[in-house]
């Protein structure tokens, strides 16, 4: 990443508590008509936050169910809803809001813009938000209960689930226009709004990974629409797109969902991986090693991850040829995302590396994601995934890659961009504490879950033979300590170091780059109002 | 303050070890997963036994690429310390060591790729089977029908046989201690006979199944209104265990699949007893059953196929499950019962098509006559089910 200069002459240093020149709101109005980018960063994160609680609640209860075997504290149909809603909030209401919450704050900062291109549509995107996740959490509250055919809805199964199933559709839509509207931003703002001289290659890696992901968001996201909406017609108005006996092909709505569902997991890694490209260059003091590879890589994946969808289908009686194509054609998929691993390790080679926690947190990515990227190419090859698929395996895969992977990303950013964000620096002993807690109890939750698939453990499951049950007690001892931990962070670290703490100076971590660093700590409410110029 | 530490340990130990009481007594359930299993079950086919060494050929070669990878990284970590004063380098870029790391993954995954393939096109080669079978997923158990070959024409339900009491409900502790086979263990397992090539053909009646058998390296989808196949050739006399692998509603852990493979003499033994016991068992549709008769059998025929959702004292689900006990329709015209019962209503299964007219006529009858019910029509004989049939 180049150097950069900033045009002093009109700096300015309003601290946006007493900012009056503009008149900005404040109050409530501050927040529902919020347009500017960070207030609008802010309360993604905070959404976000709520629904990893909640989620995370529902997977409490999922584990207590199954530390035993036997139907202990729920029926088996509410069991259904426990996992498909886990699910929905979490891919939904969590990961995708948090690093939207991410792209808001951070990316006009990285180029040097006063704010998004579309600012009333930003705050469209981001309000559109509480009421589907009101709308898919008091699906629950319906007769028949929330919907409890997997957060991959297949069809027939979900032609017979109640009002719940129709709530979740229509929260699903009002995302999917969300996602749909801030990609549209986020893209505008890249292209249009770069300071002068900053090329896209020289632009930050955060922004090239939001880029990408932009525009795989909208590629995709009108697919998964037609997918539930073909679902909704089936159900109530007499088509029969996914109903054999009317004519239609339940394997459709998979070949339709997981065209959409491939680069929709690949939509929530790729801004992790902007974000670890970030923090290991500036905890390295180093360079980040191959910024043009990296672009490549970053862009070959996002291609490469439009045509493999059918990985997750091996089992539904393709053609051999198919079986063939599609297994090669993941395995494709390691390479690039192996190039990126090999550029961090040689950004961390003989660099001069400290280790506060968003390094801690970066280091542990690298590691805990890869290991969830074998376990991906293992089950790419078709004879596995024949043993794998639908069981265990597949829920300790996705998992690694995305709490180990996205999730840690995300604490990683917080506790780097944090202090621009707050003014306070977060107490290191108590991060350092979190991100410890998070590690192991996560790998005490999550690595026996291999063991339970390979043995043939079928995932989705409410009760299971007493042979799984060693593991399955592992599994939920860990996960309490990992639900305490994150409940831990919520009240001791993220909280104190919104309301105090020491100050944080304008660039707290010494081997930091990036135009965010030039602007105070706290950033104040609007920066950039005049580009600065990028040599 | 040693010897706090090693009080909390102990403690903590014994926590742990509290917890895990009840799976003491557990044992491994035979041709099914063992207690703490680190790998795929034993493989009885060659199939299976391909898929083990493919898996662990993966194994190792993450595990090489595992050590090597991270070996760099961690030694980087220890050693390129700003606290141990060790200056950060400059360099950033370097084409050629790109190209290598692309390369040399690129070569890698062919590596992987290549066994698999051999593999994949042998999985798909269901010609020349000895024996075929259809296997129907409903919900929620299997139905199999030998199609062809030996025991042509053998056809039945095969439903899970743990008892409910080893399974307990919210609130309610389990009465029977589980098991070995807990969650593993049907009425009717399916028979075939040791080497032979067996055709499996899937199907299902309402959603989306699974039809898996780890020791076999088999799992072929169960689509309604679609057919797939799969094949296996077991070497080796046992008894085998799978479960259904695909989401499918509220008993979805609760329809196993149990593989009798037996020797050919047993396996001749086996189908005409089979075929003894249907012939005997089929039902004369014009029979005129007794209303104590057509209780006895509905009885059964309710506990196995009602009772899930209408619960066994006839209350049904609020919301989800109507209530029989006091129902309109079970106490009503016999024509509107029949009709639900044979034809379907939303989640409730098209029963014509899985049981027979005596058993549909046998199960209304004992709804009829059940908990609070005093319907006015008060038995309705399978002939009157076969005449709804047309």
């Amino acid at each position: 990443m180049s150097t950069t200069t900033i045009d002093h002459a009109h700096d300015h240093s309003h601290d946006h508590a007493h900012d009056h020149a503009h008149g900005h709101p404040h109050g409530w109005r501050r927040w529902l008509y919020a347009t500017n980018h960070k207030d609008i960063g802010t309360l993604y994160l905070w959404f976000s936050f709520v629904m990893l609680l909640a989620g995370g609640s529902l997977a409490m209860a999922i584990r207590t169910e199954l530390m035993q075997p036997g139907l202990q504290f729920f029926k088996p149909e509410f069991f259904n809803q426990l996992t498909t809603m886990h699910g929905l909030m979490m891919v939904f209401g969590a990961i995708m809001p948090a690093f939207v919450g991410f792209a808001n704050w951070m990316i006009p900062l990285q180029i040097g813009a006063a704010d998004m291109a579309f600012a009333r549509m930003n705050n469209f995107s981001f309000w559109l938000l509480p009421p589907a996740a009101i709308l898919l959490a008091t699906s629950f509250l319906v007769p028949g209960g929330a919907t409890a055919a997997g957060w991959t809805l297949y069809a027939p199964l979900s032609t017979q689930m109640g009002i719940g199933m129709d709530m979740g559709i229509f929260a699903m839509h009002i995302m999917g226009a969300s996602s749909i509207m801030g990609s549209i931003n986020i893209i505008t703002t890249i292209l249009n709004m770069r300071a002068p001289g900053m090329t896209l290659m020289k632009m930050p890696m955060f922004c090239w990974t939001w880029l990408i992901t932009a525009y795989l968001l909208i590629a995709v996201m009108p697919v998964l629409a037609g997918a539930i909406t073909m679902t909704l017609t089936d159900r109530h108005f007499g088509t029969s797109f996914f109903n054999a006996a009317g004519g239609g092909d339940p394997v459709m709505y998979q070949h339709i969902f997981w065209f959409f569902g491939h680069p929709e997991v690949y939509i929530m890694i790729l801004p992790a991986f902007g974000i670890v490209s970030h923090i290991i260059p500036a905890f390295a003091r180093k360079q980040l090693f191959g910024y043009a590879s990296m672009v490549y890589a970053t862009s070959s994946i996002a291609i490469l991850s439009f045509i493999v969808w059918a990985h997750h289908m091996f089992t539904t009686g393709m053609p051999v040829t198919g079986q063939l194509f599609f297994m090669y054609a993941t395995m494709l998929i390691a390479i690039p995302t192996g190039v990126k691993v090999f550029n961090w390790i040689a950004t961390m080679w003989k660099g001069s590396m400290t280790f506060e926690t968003p390094m801690l947190f970066a280091v542990g990515f690298i590691f805990v994601f890869t290991m969830g990227g074998f376990t991906g190419l293992i089950l790419a090859v078709t004879p596995i995934d024949i043993q794998l698929q639908d069981t265990y395996y597949v829920v300790a895969h996705f998992h690694y890659v995305l709490v180990a992977g996205s999730l840690f990303a995300l604490f990683a950013g917080f506790y780097y961009w944090g202090p621009k964000w707050t003014g306070h620096m977060y107490n290191e002993t108590r991060g350092k504490i979190h991100f410890w807690n998070s590690l192991i109890w996560f790998n005490v939750t999550f690595f026996p879950m291999h063991f339970l698939g390979l043995a043939g453990m079928p995932r989705r499951y409410a009760d299971y033979p007493a042979q799984f049950t060693d593991f399955n007690l592992i599994a939920s001892l860990g996960a309490f300590g990992f639900g305490l931990t994150q409940v831990y962070f919520l009240f001791f670290v993220v909280l104190p170091c919104i309301k105090g703490g020491p100050k944080a100076a304008d660039k707290p971590w010494d081997g930091a780059e990036g135009l965010e660093w030039t602007v105070p700590s706290p950033a104040p409410f609007h920066t950039f109002e005049t580009p600065p110029t990028v040599k | 303050m040693k010897y706090a530490k090693r009080l909390q340990t102990l403690m903590l130990g014994a926590l742990f070890m509290l917890a895990g009481m009840p799976s003491w007594a557990m044992e491994n359930s035979q041709g099914g997963p063992a207690r703490w299993e680190l790998n795929l079950q034993p493989p009885v086919t060659a199939i299976a036994r391909d898929i083990y060494s493919i898996h662990n050929w993966m194994l190792y070669v993450c595990l090489a690429i595992f050590v090597l990878v991270f070996g760099v990284m961690f030694y980087s970590i220890f050693k390129h310390r700003k606290s141990l004063g060790h200056k950060p380098a400059t360099f950033h870029e370097s084409t050629a060591v790109e190209i290598a790391w692309t390369a040399v993954p690129f070569f890698i995954v062919i590596a992987m790729a290549l066994p698999a393939t051999k593999t994949i096109v042998a999985m798909k080669d269901t010609s020349n089977a000895d024996i075929t079978i259809k296997v129907t997923g409903m919900q929620w158990k299997w139905g199999y029908d030998y199609l062809k070959g030996d025991g042509q024409g053998i056809a039945f339900l095969s439903n899970l046989s743990t008892p409910r009491e080893q399974i307990g409900s919210p609130g309610v502790e389990p009465t029977q201690a589980r098991g070995a086979n807990y969650l593993l263990e049907v009425d009717n397992p399916l028979v075939v006979p040791v080497n032979k090539k067996i055709r499996m053909i899937t199907t299902a009646n309402d959603v989306i199944h699974s039809w898996g058998v780890p020791a076999f390296g088999v799992k072929q989808d169960a689509i309604p209104g679609f057919v797939r196949d799969t094949w296996f050739k077991a070497d080796q006399i046992g008894t085998y265990r799978g479960q259904c692998v695909e989401l499918c509603g509220k008993e979805h852990a609760f329809m196993p699949i149990v593989v009798n493979v037996v020797s050919d003499a047993d396996y001749k033994a086996w189908t005409e007893a089979k075929q003894k016991e249907m012939a005997a068992s089929a039902d004369d549709p014009s029979k005129v059953w007794t209303i104590d008769e057509l209780k006895v059998r509905g009885e059964k025929v309710f506990t196995a196929n009602c009772a899930v959702c209408h619960q066994a004292n006839g209350k049904g689900l609020p919301g989800a499950f109507p209530a029989l006990d006091g129902s309109p329709i079970v106490n009503g015209p016999k024509a509107g019962q029949i009709n639900i019962v044979m034809n379907g209503k939303n989640a409730m299964p098209v029963w014509k098509t899985v049981l027979s007219d005596t058993d549909i006529a046998a199960a209304i009858t004992y709804t009829r006559n059940s908990w609070s019910n005093k319907a006015q029509e008060n038995i309705v004989q399978p002939a009157e089910v076969l005449a709804a049939r047309k």
